[in-house]
């Protein structure tokens, strides 16, 4: 069990970080967090005093992308000074501990800290054949995670498998593979989606959530806003080019090797919220537009049944037959104007019949109209 | 026999016989005549700027800073869409205020069994079955089931439309907040093709619809494609069925 009654500042001076490099990052955590002037303040203020707050970080069903992605944070800069802020109690893929004496740590947290903790979920839990395709300490996951989540303060959703379900998800789903929020009810949850969530926004909530005691303001969905709020596309560096109609049309062309705006090529950049764009990644060195990549939108509830990733218009596979939107529209557009033209031909014979047996008829094109009488009976 | 002045009475033909009494009915106001032109309008220039933000146009070159052609195509649909909200509000308010005809689209009158037994005349009609249509004033069944569905269509293509636009104005504006739920329901992407498919059924409507109002106009016992302009729904025979 960590030190819990110390705080998060003598961890970090105990780890030889000097006080000046404590409070750039208090800077940096209080600018990436969109804090005013005074953010810095008080993010000194709450590490120095709040005892660091216990985190449970559990595993189902995922990749580990968004671990490594976590540490990978550099601003809030960070291996070890953010390993330290959080007294990261359990976390079954980085610690030391190993079988009964792992599983005894979430026990001790459970009675110590109950309603103290956050509880950190990466990957989601399969609930087909009653858990049985995620066993985790000898008993299905979603056990585990819901008894976890009774006593925890609040529950963080890494990445798109707690959030949306993600790649195990993707139809057909044989694993039944759920989002945590549609198991886990009695608890704030806060999404991070993506495969995997930017480093900087994965510290990011975790700072706001220990140094403030409460969630971030969530949207609609749940997600941060001051992460989620915005698509790429409303901040992409090539959006000029969009705007402009300038389009990379294939991967080899001029207009790829310009820059040109990859919307054509799939780019998931308009449909897509997170913060790609602004954060970036690796230390904000490039993100995948940069690269020449369009965006593939994994931050998005169910990406992968949005494809395809290289073509703009997403496939429809309800008529069991793969088709984009045009498609489908333009062959039911082509239907309905052949079934006119037919109609429109049988219509056109059959008057022309009838006229052939009302020779006297006026011109109206059935028995009835314009009948006109004989002028001696009016 | 007749006297001569009798006989001159209502519209003669070349031969000197008389048409029966020809009877018109004021149908469409203004307002609504208005209204279905500047709906024609802006439902092709919608459809035309929608085609072309889904599937953009061949790459410009040059510099960026001296084109910009997807924004205006954006624009005009954004202000087309909106223009066609305000004119869809201008029409609600005027099924209030409006003569009865002006209601109808609003509405179904589900538990009119004379309403359902014109619906299937009118199915015959179009089937070949029957001989001759039935004269209505204002829309026939089919018609009027159509219209209504139409309606209910171009409000959810209006709600999807300004949720698509809501995600440019940013989540705080108000637009989000009024049509922000279709994010609840659907992620950006599907809303996107679902908005996308719409537009597609509108198209197939106005095939339908143009087809059917030309039609109508040739073989029909009343006039279709004039009354859009005049507003007047003239009945070519004062027969009682």
């Amino acid at each position: 069990m960590g030190a819990a009654t110390e705080t998060f500042y003598e961890v970090i001076r105990r780890q030889g970080i000097t006080r000046r490099s404590f409070i750039k990052f208090c800077s940096l955590t209080a600018t990436s967090l969109g804090l005013g002037p005074i953010g810095t303040s008080q993010i000194a203020q709450a590490l120095e005093t709040k005892p660091r707050v216990p985190v449970i970080w559990m595993h189902g069903l995922e990749c580990t992308c968004c671990s490594e992605s976590f540490i990978r944070s550099a601003h809030p800069l960070v291996k070890d000074a953010i390993l330290s802020m959080i007294s990261l109690d359990y976390d079954d893929t980085i610690m030391a501990a190993a079988g009964h004496q792992a599983e005894a740590i979430l026990q001790e947290t459970r009675q110590k800290y109950k309603g103290q903790y956050i509880l950190a979920v990466e990957g989601n839990p399969p609930l087909n054949e009653d858990g049985m395709f995620c066993i985790d300490g000898g008993r299905p996951f979603v056990e585990k995670l819901k008894e976890m989540a009774d006593d925890s303060m609040a529950v963080i959703a890494w990445g798109a498998c707690a959030s949306w379900g993600c790649v195990q998800a993707a139809k057909p789903n044989p694993t039944q593979a759920t989002p945590i929020d549609k198991v886990i009810k009695n608890k704030p949850i806060i999404k991070v989606p993506g495969c995997p969530p930017i480093a900087e926004v994965m510290t990011g909530v975790v700072t706001f959530v220990t140094t403030f005691g409460r969630l971030p303001e969530l949207d609609r969905q749940g997600r941060p806003k001051m992460f989620y709020s915005q698509r790429i596309h409303d901040k992409c560096y090539r959006r000029p080019h969009f705007d402009a109609g300038q389009f990379v049309e294939e991967w080899d062309d001029d207009a790829a090797r310009k820059g040109f705006c990859l919307y054509k090529m799939g780019c998931k950049g308009p449909t897509t919220y997170n913060a790609c764009s602004t954060v970036r990644w690796n230390g904000g060195v490039s993100f995948p537009i940069q690269s020449g990549h369009g965006c593939i939108g994994c931050s998005e509830d169910g990406f992968w049944d949005q494809g395809p990733f290289y073509e703009r218009l997403t496939n429809i596979n309800q008529f069991g037959v793969e088709a984009n939107a045009d498609k489908i529209g333009a062959t039911a557009a082509g239907v309905v104007g052949a079934a006119i033209a037919a109609h429109a031909a049988v219509t056109t014979v059959r008057n022309l019949s009838r006229r052939k047996e009302v020779p006297n008829g006026n011109g109206g094109s059935n028995g009835k109209s314009n009948g006109t009488t004989n002028g001696t009976s009016a | 026999m007749t006297t001569e002045i009798a006989r001159v009475q209502g519209a003669l033909d070349s031969a000197g016989e008389r048409a029966r009494s020809l009877q018109t009915v004021y149908v469409y106001e203004a307002p609504v005549r208005l209204w279905h032109w500047v709906n024609a309008l802006l439902i092709v220039a919608l459809c035309v700027t929608g085609y072309f933000i889904g599937s953009p146009l061949p790459s410009v070159q040059g510099e960026a800073s001296a084109s910009f052609q997807m924004g205006y195509i954006r624009f005009v649909h954004f202000a087309a869409g909106q223009t066609l909200i305000v004119f869809f509000l201008l029409r609600v308010y005027w099924a209030f205020v409006g003569n009865k005809y002006s209601r109808q689209i609003f509405w179904l009158p589900l538990a009119n069994k004379t309403w359902w037994w014109g619906m299937l005349y009118e199915f015959k009609w179009y089937a070949f079955l029957v001989k001759d249509p039935k004269k209505y004033i204002g829309h026939n069944p089919l018609a009027h089931v159509a219209m209504f569905s139409f309606m209910v269509f171009l409000v959810l293509m209006m709600v999807s439309g300004m949720a698509l636009y809501s995600e440019g104005q940013g989540i705080d504006s108000w637009q989000y907040r009024l049509f922000g739920f279709m994010f609840s329901l659907f992620t950006s992407q599907t809303l996107h093709t679902l908005h996308h498919l719409g537009m597609w059924a509108i198209v197939v409507f106005v095939v339908v619809h143009i087809y059917a109002a030309v039609r109508e106009d040739i073989l029909s016992r009343q006039s279709m494609i004039s009354s859009i302009v005049s507003g007047e729904r003239l009945f070519r025979d004062d027969l009682p069925d």
